[in-house]
């Protein structure tokens, strides 16, 4: 009897086994190549809500919009409380915080370049990503990646949907990218 | 005609007077620890190239020219040198954090290859500045190591 329960639970943990593996690979198949999933926070509301209102700006060639978010974004790294947080991340949203704002100032002073906007935005965008990791995020992002921006280097950023707009290139090549991670809630 | 040469002297004057506020300068003969060339042990011909094309307006040290000393144009220099600075000092690189060195290292490669630096005012004069192609693929090679 003991034996028989053995092997039936042994089946059942190798079937379990296999169902995931099995899993694994159907969300393999979908677009989003993989996914990350972080804590459920607000602490950081203020600055995705900006971070994503300055990407639409740029994917509809607003630079002198997007300076205004830029600025916007500015005041909300200058208001976010690094003292809340788990105290050994503190020296590291410190950095990102720092590198980040100066990025948002850059963008907020040359509503006139676009192009220098969005090497701005680039740079930012692996900020936020990285700030978002350690903060945690009160929605489910995307991370898409356009393969063409700065001569075929390549350029990601993040977006609350799916769906690609492209803020390097803005019109002139709106749908360029795909999505390559999602990041979602635990 | 005594209206013109009344307006001239009043120039004269200001021009003149301008000369009475000199500039801080921008000079140093401290090398730091932090200073890019040494943190990095840039090789001989990359820290020749960033002297002599960007350590000017980025640096903690200046070489002037001799007209640096005649206002306005030495105020216009300062401003350059200052904004500069504050957006890259190559003399504290070592001090920035990990993620601010490698941001500013996207920034300056971008900023060459798209031959936005050196800054089209300063080759102007300076035409030693004028990076040759050559010395531009070297140094956007170099920064392209230094990148993680």
């Amino acid at each position: 009897m003991k034996k028989t329960i053995i092997l039936l639970s042994l089946a059942l943990v190798s079937w379990g086994a296999f169902a995931q593996h099995d899993h694994s690979k159907m969300t393999s198949k979908s677009a989003v190549q993989s996914s990350i999933k972080v804590a459920h926070s607000k602490s950081a509301s203020t600055i995705i809500d900006n971070y994503l209102a300055l990407k639409d700006a740029l994917a509809l060639d607003d630079s002198k919009n997007a300076a205004g978010l830029g600025k916007k974004l500015f005041d909300a790294f200058a208001k976010f409380d690094i003292s809340a947080q788990a105290k050994q991340q503190q020296k590291e949203l410190a950095e990102i915080i720092e590198d980040a704002t100066e990025h948002a100032k850059h963008i907020s002073e040359n509503s006139k370049d676009i192009g220098h906007q969005r090497e701005h935005f680039e740079i930012l965008s692996k900020d936020i990503k990285d700030l978002v990791i350690i903060t945690g995020s009160d929605r489910t992002l995307y991370q898409s990646f356009c393969p063409m921006y700065k001569n075929n280097k390549g350029g990601a950023w993040l977006s609350n949907s799916k769906e690609i707009k492209n803020p390097y290139f803005g019109s002139k090549m709106l749908k360029c990218g795909s999505v390559q991670q999602e990041i979602t809630m635990k | 005609m005594k209206k013109l040469k009344a307006v001239l002297l009043v120039l004269l004057v200001v021009l003149v007077g301008l000369q009475f506020f000199p500039t801080r300068s921008n000079h140093s003969t401290i090398i730091l620890s932090t200073d890019f060339v040494k943190t990095n042990e840039a090789p001989e011909n990359i820290a020749q190239t960033l002297h002599t094309s960007c350590y000017d307006c980025h640096s903690n040290n200046t070489n002037y020219p001799w007209y640096s000393n005649v206002q306005p144009v030495g105020w216009l220099l300062e401003n350059h040198i200052n904004k500069g600075k504050e957006v890259l000092n190559l003399s504290e690189f070592g001090s920035y954090s990990g993620r601010k060195q490698q941001s500013k290292l996207t920034s300056m490669i971008s900023q060459i290859e798209d031959d936005k630096m050196p800054l089209a005012a300063y080759t102007f004069i300076h035409r030693k500045a004028l990076l040759s192609k050559e010395n531009k693929k070297a140094l956007l090679d170099y920064l392209r190591t230094l990148k993680k």
